[in-house]
């Protein structure tokens, strides 16, 4: 670097000097700093992939590809498979995202596009934001002895009334799938919540301005513009709460019943990875079972990862200029 | 007398171990570290707080309730001082310890039929019948088999939801256990496990013993399995069973000690009693054990151990029946004496 590019030419005097050695050491520091520790966070994740292949790995042969698709979990004999694991974990993260993706985005909008004194939208974001601060043992509790009576009897009339429909074909004795998702829809509700609120706040104003300008109404401007500028972001937040509902597990253990069915019924229990791993792992026989136990952890691990991919292949496609994202 | 000579000789053991051991925090004390069953954990946690106030702190015992297979894995790991474990040890698992293993009765517990009928205290259970609930095969209430039993009783068409336990457990291995004794039909559709497959589609799960009094307090029409203790804590209503006499017996400290006092321990000190004769017994009680090397890594370790043993079996069975287990028989205590004579 040549001295005359940070000397400023004023009048024949230098305004800036050039760096000193203690500006350039820190400087290289830090960015050997940042670098480091981000090689330091990819080198932990595939630390914990080696980990957790390397002892899952012994048990793949036994197991095989039938492990996915096979419905029973007998340590006793030796048999296992997470079918129903695997698919409770996507369809109660799935139902989750689109009431908690609803609310969320909602509760963005609300706090972000002018409804509400300064006062009130900093007071609201900030509560919000607590929901998120709840242990996770919490809102298990929560969910046993104060959700489920609440939403039992309706539930139950559900089930009596329409129980034709595969979604209520089952009575809710208890503990099962709904209250599991309503209480991780809570649970994914204030990153949901929070990340959208940046989208719609990174959006510059005259964006606004200029919708208005062209007579939309309010709401126009809201659903037309704001809502398809911010929507990369807003994608991003539900990516990024399906994550978080996919590997949620204290609550769901408590709440989902834990029964190894395929069901689509909103009202029986059923089981997810997550819970799987929790209440079995403590007292699992050490060889195949802590195997397929570590299988069964890097089968979440992908649905996780491919999630995410996903999620970030589709926001840099459909955001307007997300290459910049 | 003889206790107080014990207490001296573990008092100097204490002392001089304090010396050996590098990083012992004061004089006069001597770690143990522990783990295994949860079920035991709360009364053994009272045992060992009590245990080192009478000792003005010379025998500190940490005990973590991390479960009964893990308290094993440990165990053979020599990770840990005592493991504890309520299905006692399997023989291929003692026979990965090469010191010897020595197992003791400590206490025992009710496993209890605890379920959820508003305003029906005391329901009866006849042994042909509460197997078949847990086969999912009587799915109502008011299904004439438990009817039969109960005359007295207005019994409401809720249908049942059976609630098992999500994780592996000791007391699903007891429960299970008599079962399997009672119903050749559970025997050969189920069997017994710390973990078994329950055939039912009326069941749900729950997380240890908490989850499952939790959800059956929680869901009305409920039924499941649940050790005394905890069904006693929640207040549960707890069912009558029959047992091997034909009489009805409630789950209650009398009950139990009856169940245990038929009960011969062999020389390994294992004996599950998963059908125990008497009039006055009922019917589902199990041991739980301590699991100890027979040779540990230094005198003054096993002095202690002896020692909160001795504690155990003579002040720690007089709050046994307060904390909600069964203490154990007389004729039991002295044969456990006996045998913690093993742990040099």
């Amino acid at each position: 670097m040549a001295d005359n590019e940070f000397l400023g030419n004023v009048g024949g005097r230098t305004l800036s000097k050039p760096p000193t050695p203690g500006d350039i050491f820190f400087d290289k520091s830090f960015r050997f700093l940042t670098r480091a520790f981000t090689w330091a966070t990819i080198f932990l994740l595939a630390f914990i992939v080696y980990k957790i292949g390397g002892k899952a790995l012994p048990a793949f042969p036994d197991l095989g590809i039938k492990f996915l698709f096979t419905s029973v979990w007998n340590s006793s004999e030796n048999v296992y498979g997470i079918l129903p694991q695997i698919w409770g974990t996507i369809y109660s993260s799935f139902l989750a995202l689109i009431l908690g993706g609803f609310f969320g985005i909602t509760i963005a909008i609300f706090i972000t596009q002018d409804f509400l004194p300064y006062k009130v939208e900093f007071a609201l974001k900030n509560i919000i934001e607590l929901l998120a601060a709840i242990p996770s043992v919490v809102y298990g509790l929560w969910g046993i002895y104060v959700l489920v009576p609440l939403i039992r009897p309706l539930a139950n009339f559900l089930h009596e009334y329409l129980g034709w429909i595969p979604f209520f074909s089952t009575r809710l004795s208890g503990l099962g799938l709904l209250p599991a998702v309503l209480v991780l829809s809570i649970m994914i509700l204030p990153t949901v919540a929070a990340i959208s609120q940046d989208a719609f706040k990174a959006i510059p104003h005259k964006t606004k301005e200029a919708a208005f300008g062209m007579g939309t109404t309010r709401w126009e401007a809201i659903l037309r513009v704001m809502l398809p500028t911010a929507s990369g972001g807003i994608f991003g937040a539900l990516v990024l709460g399906f994550g978080r509902a996919l590997g949620e597990t204290m609550a769901l253990a408590m709440l989902v019943g834990s029964m190894s069915t395929l069901t689509l019924s909103f009202f029986a229990p059923a089981d997810t990875i997550a819970a799987l791993l929790a209440n079995t792992f403590p007292e699992a026989n050490v060889g195949l079972e802590t195997g397929a136990l570590m299988y069964a952890a890097c089968v979440l691990l992908l649905i996780t990862l491919i999630v995410n991919i996903a999620g970030a292949v589709i926001v840099t496609k459909a955001t307007p200029g997300g290459d910049r994202r | 007398m003889k206790f107080k000579s014990l207490f001296n000789v573990a008092l100097s053991a204490a002392v001089a171990a304090s010396f050996m051991i590098a990083g012992s925090a004061t004089a006069g004390e001597t770690k143990i570290t522990g783990a295994g069953a949860s079920f035991p954990a709360p009364i053994y946690s009272e045992w060992f707080k009590d245990l080192a106030q009478k000792t003005n702190g010379e025998i500190k015992v940490d005990y973590q309730s991390i479960g009964s297979g893990s308290g094993i894995k440990n165990f053979i790991a020599h990770t840990v001082d005592f493991g504890a474990s309520d299905a006692a040890m399997k023989q291929s698992e003692i026979d990965q310890v090469p010191e010897g293993v020595q197992l003791l009765p400590m206490t025992a517990g009710e496993i209890v039929i605890a379920y959820n009928l508003p305003g029906i205290d005391g329901i009866k259970l006849p042994r042909s019948v509460y197997p078949e609930i847990f086969l999912g095969k009587i799915t109502k209430w008011n299904d004439a088999k438990i009817a039969d039993a109960n005359p007295g009783l207005t019994l409401p068409d809720t249908p049942i939801t059976v609630v098992v336990r999500s994780d592996k457990s000791g007391t699903t291995f007891g429960f299970t256990g008599h079962l399997s004794a009672i119903s050749s039909d559970f025997k050969s559709t189920v069997g017994q496990g710390k973990m078994v497959q329950w055939p039912g589609t009326n069941m749900v799960k729950g997380k240890k013993n908490d989850g499952v009094s939790s959800a059956i307090r929680q869901t009305p029409g409920a039924i499941g399995y649940t050790e005394y203790g905890f069904a006693k804590l929640n207040k549960l209503p707890m069912a009558c069973l029959e047992n091997k006499a034909g009489k009805f017996v409630c789950p209650g400290p009398e009950g139990g000690a009856a169940a245990l006092a038929n009960a011969v321990l062999p020389e390994n000190m294992i004996v599950f009693i998963n059908d125990p004769e008497g009039d006055a017994s009922y019917p589902i009680a199990t041991f739980t054990w301590m699991l100890f090397y027979k040779k540990n890594k230094d005198a003054d370790t096993a002095a202690a151990l002896r020692k909160m043993v001795e504690y155990c079996l003579d002040d720690g069975q007089k709050i046994a029946d307060k904390a909600g287990y069964i203490p154990l028989p007389e004729s039991v205590v002295k044969k456990v004496r006996e045998a913690s004579k093993n742990i040099q």
